[in-house]
């Protein structure tokens, strides 16, 4: 897998690139290991093309926020990501999206196992209704086959520390999940999420049902768990991408109405002095 | 039509009236809420009658048997003898064998309709379940007497007898026209019901938390058997409840293809006899007090099904109501 | 630059747990996706067991009856097969008359009582119409058996008790149409309160802040609104009660002649079926499949129809 100059570097089990291109630029998040990669990435439903010339690395323990108005594919392309579109009939995904060094499309890796590597939070709460607290955090496990209830136990409290809703619930674990609020229900989410130990986190707008403490608690929680997984954030909230990304992707809708990679930068660059000048006239609120 | 001011018993009966009679000022209008009544109490009317007249129908044959007509297991009309336990019985057998195909074969089918077929096979086996639920139960009897008996008698009866070595429930000579045909006709004609309805709770819930699931590592199977069916459980259940109380009622069909044998089967290949079944082939040439008898029967179904059918009710409640379909 | 595991440190939980997940669920993968596999083959082959005997009846039907299909067919009167000519049998057009006048009358005293008291439950929120909307749910999945019971002791021997004294007026179609009406009551009245409420209650408080009486508004505003779903509540309660054989089983009479007079004996199409093929001559039974195939079709007409119709209402109104 090694070419053009890039580095590999072993971490435990997983292949680990280092993009030399942007290695040793000053403040760069880019500067550091590479957690996922795409190249010439699109996404057709049906022979239409929903986004298409994704060309990016997301480096790894570093928050990416992908923006871009309606349209522009950011969803279409985070659920990629860890292969949801297989359930749509009429999804083609081509170009490659690696994880490490696995094509994660190309045969390289089941669905299934991938999305225990590259966890997913929605844009609306999803708990399953029907679960407690504690069932819900572990169905992760579960479903892989994890049945020590000390592990499970030491998993759950893991998770929902990380998430910041221990404090909350530790007392209620097997109270219904419908009985939490949606900030509360968004965060169990995250820590169904975390529970399975993913390498990457994908967030579909997660902040965009809840109110703004919510939102609030959500974004501070972003920074601390960065030292855990990789996060990958779709979302519309330019000032939320500003505070909470590390680097940003933008995308825009084409003429032939398909999103397209736009500009990739360090938040701060992208937001101070984008190189394209559409990109500043999205942030500046022109459209979109 | 004169304006009356608001009374406050058309105000309690109103919502809108009670929310918002300080936002903007109703009128009240007697006319409407007079038809209104008048329809809704004619109704209530004719379904007190209805009860009455069933209870009252029944009465001489209670004062004949007692409740030996619950427990009795003779029955016979020539001899004014009613104890409709064997009657009873095979009610429930029917039912019973009819549940045990139309349990797994319904859910699974709606399971395959939902997640499984793909988009247009799924609107057009959707509408085609449906459309089906809405075919006279008299076609299903006919079709079970004229097409599936002589098959059962032929081929089924005989190769069951023979695999099962003659053991119980399985002995006796095949016949066509026996307890096994009016379950399996009992089957196939409540299956249209609980696709449809289980469908619809299945399908309920939402795609987002299926995604939910999947994003951890589930497989499909695991999907469905820990987030879909706990979600749906109260609509199937609801489903499979309806779908009894229907079979446990359903007259002409079981009429057509049980036999009318008013003695406990021996064996699933005998002929027996349902409440509805016996009620419809007796009431011809009847002496009052056999009528009353067959009303004492009617008032067991109807206390049977209308507790399975509440129950039933309280369960789907989330759902549309389908006319087709109920 | 290189990360990995520093000697002497203790281990990060985190990553071995990520590593145990990964091992127990690589481990456990095949035997999943193999049950997954087994049992979506399942339901899908439950399907299939499920649609065999479905169209097994729609093949029948159409293979074994539409020969049946003459102008004779529709236009006779039923003749018994006799020694000299077995396979006579006539017509049915008493049949279809005898359906015709019962579920015509029977509609005619159902639709207006269920609608109206339809809009009775979706407009009240008294005791009342709780208990009455339970009582319709529950009157919509009583054996049908009962109200032919009912119509026995009511309409064709007449009440007789504590001194109330109603004559009977014997065997008739007015007593069938008594029957399938109050079959057909609840089934319109809980259809069609499920239109009716939804109707957006921002239309329904325009007009009254409007200062519109509840009548006039109920009148012009929210059953037009409805109408869609009033129809499709209508004639699919009338498709359910067309194919119903019990009720009318011994209260029509089953006459063989046409009979327009809803006073005298009648016959109707589901008892006709009912009669021909429980009978000891093959011709009137393999006959049966004829009038089943023409009750079906007009059952799935009316079916298929309302609901083509409410779509394209639908349609036509945006």
């Amino acid at each position: 897998m090694a070419t053009k100059g890039e580095a590999v570097v072993t971490e435990r089990s997983t292949m680990v690139t280092v993009s030399a291109e942007v290695a040793g630029q000053e403040g760069d998040p880019r500067s550091g290991q590479i957690s996922m990669r795409c190249d010439d990435v699109a996404v057709k439903f049906n022979g239409r093309t929903a986004i298409r010339d994704v060309n990016f690395d997301i480096p790894k323990n570093k928050v990416t926020a992908l923006i871009g108005p309606s349209g522009s594919g950011k969803t279409t392309l985070l659920r990629a990501m860890n292969r949801l579109h297989d359930l749509t009939k009429g999804a083609v995904v081509s170009g490659s999206i690696r994880l490490g060094d696995t094509d994660i499309y190309k045969g390289g890796i089941p669905a299934t196992l991938l999305r225990t590597r590259v966890g997913m939070v929605f844009q609306r709460p999803n708990p399953f209704p029907t679960m407690s607290i504690y069932d819900n955090v572990v169905s992760g496990l579960r479903f892989n086959g994890i049945r020590n209830r000390a592990v499970l136990q030491e998993a759950a409290e893991s998770a929902l520390i990380a998430a910041a809703l221990w404090d909350s619930v530790s007392n209620r674990m097997k109270a219904h999940a419908s009985t939490l609020s949606g900030g509360e229900q968004q965060r169990l989410c995250i820590a169904r999420a975390l529970a399975v130990e993913p390498e990457v986190l994908l967030m579909d707008e997660p902040t965009s049902s809840l109110d703004p403490i919510s939102m609030r608690l959500i974004e501070e929680l972003l920074d601390e768990l960065k030292s855990r997984v990789t996060i990958i954030i779709v979302t519309h909230n330019m000032q939320q991408a500003a505070r909470v990304s590390d680097l940003c992707a933008f995308f825009l809708m084409g003429n032939d109405r398909a999103g397209e990679q736009i500009e990739v930068a360090p938040t701060k660059k992208l937001f101070s002095e984008p190189d394209d000048p559409r990109t500043l006239d999205y942030i500046q609120g022109r459209f979109g | 039509m004169p304006e009356v001011p608001t009374s406050p018993s058309v105000a309690m009966s109103n919502p809108l009236l009670t929310e918002n009679s300080k936002s903007f000022s109703v009128k009240s209008d007697w006319a409407h809420w007079s038809v209104l009544y008048g329809a809704s109490g004619l109704f209530a009317l004719i379904c007190a009658v209805f009860l009455i007249s069933i209870i009252v129908s029944s009465i001489p044959a209670w004062h004949h048997s007692g409740l030996s007509i619950i427990y009795g297991r003779v029955w016979s009309q020539g001899s004014n003898s009613f104890g409709a336990l064997p009657i009873i019985a095979g009610t429930l057998a029917t039912t019973a064998i009819a549940l045990f195909f139309a349990i797994p074969i319904g859910i699974g089918s709606a399971l395959a309709i939902v997640h499984v077929v793909p988009g247009r096979l799924r609107v057009f086996l959707s509408s085609l379940v449906e459309l089906l639920a809405a075919v006279p139960s008299v076609v299903y009897g006919l079709w079970g007497l004229l097409v599936l008996a002589p098959w059962f008698e032929h081929t089924v009866e005989p190769d069951l007898a023979n695999i099962t070595g003659h053991r119980f429930p399985f002995q006796a000579p095949p016949e066509g026209v026996s307890l096994l045909l009016a379950g399996c006709v009992l089957f196939i004609m409540i299956l249209p019901m609980i696709v449809a309805l289980s469908r619809d709770a299945i399908s309920i819930v939402a795609h987002d938390q299926f995604e939910g699931a999947l994003s951890v590592g589930a497989t499909k199977w695991q999907v469905i058997r820990k987030v879909v069916l706990p979600g749906a459980r109260n609509g199937i259940v609801g489903a499979v409840t309806l779908a009894t109380a229907r079979a446990l009622g359903e007259t002409v069909a079981v009429a057509m293809v049980i036999g009318l044998n008013p003695l406990f089967p021996p064996s699933l290949f005998a002929t027996a006899s349902t409440l509805a079944s016996t009620i419809a082939l007796q009431f011809q040439d009847a002496t009052p007090l056999q009528v009353a008898a067959l009303g004492a029967l009617a008032l067991i179904l109807m206390t049977m099904t209308a507790v399975v059918n509440w129950f039933g009710r309280r369960l789907v409640r989330g759902l549309a109501f389908r006319v087709g379909v109920i | 630059m290189t990360t990995g595991v520093i000697e002497g440190l203790p281990p990060d939980p985190i990553l071995e747990r990520r590593e145990m997940v990964q091992r127990v669920a690589r481990k456990t993968l095949d035997r999943r996706i193999l049950v997954s596999k087994g049992m979506i083959g399942l339901c899908g082959i439950a399907l299939l067991v499920g649609l065999v005997p479905l169209f097994a009846i729609l093949y029948s039907l159409v293979a074994k009856g539409v020969h049946w299909w003459s102008l004779d067919f529709f236009t006779k009167t039923p003749q018994f097969p006799s020694l000299l000519d077995p396979n006579q049998i006539g017509g049915i057009s008493n049949a279809i008359v005898g359906s015709l006048v019962i579920d015509g009358i029977a509609a005619l005293f159902a639709i207006p009582i269920g609608i109206v008291a339809g809009l009775f439950l979706a407009e009240s929120t008294s005791k009342f119409a709780s208990l009455l909307r339970t009582t319709a749910e529950i009157m919509t999945g009583l054996p049908s058996i009962l109200l032919g019971i009912f119509a026995y002791q009511m309409i064709v021997i007449g009440f007789d008790q504590w001194g109330i004294k109603l004559p009977g007026i014997g065997f008739s179609g007015i007593a069938g149409s008594f029957a399938i009406g109050i079959l057909m009551i609840p089934i319109i009245m809980k259809a069609s309160e499920t239109a009716l409420r939804g109707v957006p209650n921002t239309i329904r408080e325009a007009g009254l802040a409007l200062g519109a009486r509840r009548g006039v508004v109920a009148r012009r505003v929210i059953i037009p609104t409805a109408a869609p779903g009033l129809i499709t509540a209508v004639l699919l309660a009338f498709s359910r009660a067309v194919g119903e054989t019990a009720p009318i089983l011994w209260v029509i009479g089953a006459s063989t002649v046409v009979a327009w007079n809803p006073k005298k004996e009648m016959a109707s199409m589901p008892l006709q079926i009912f009669q021909s093929a429980t009978s000891p001559y093959v011709s009137l039974r393999e006959e049966a499949w004829g009038i089943a195939l023409l009750l079906v079709v007009v059952v799935l007409i009316v079916n298929l129809g309302s609901r083509l119709f409410a779509a394209w209402l639908q349609r036509e109104r945006r």
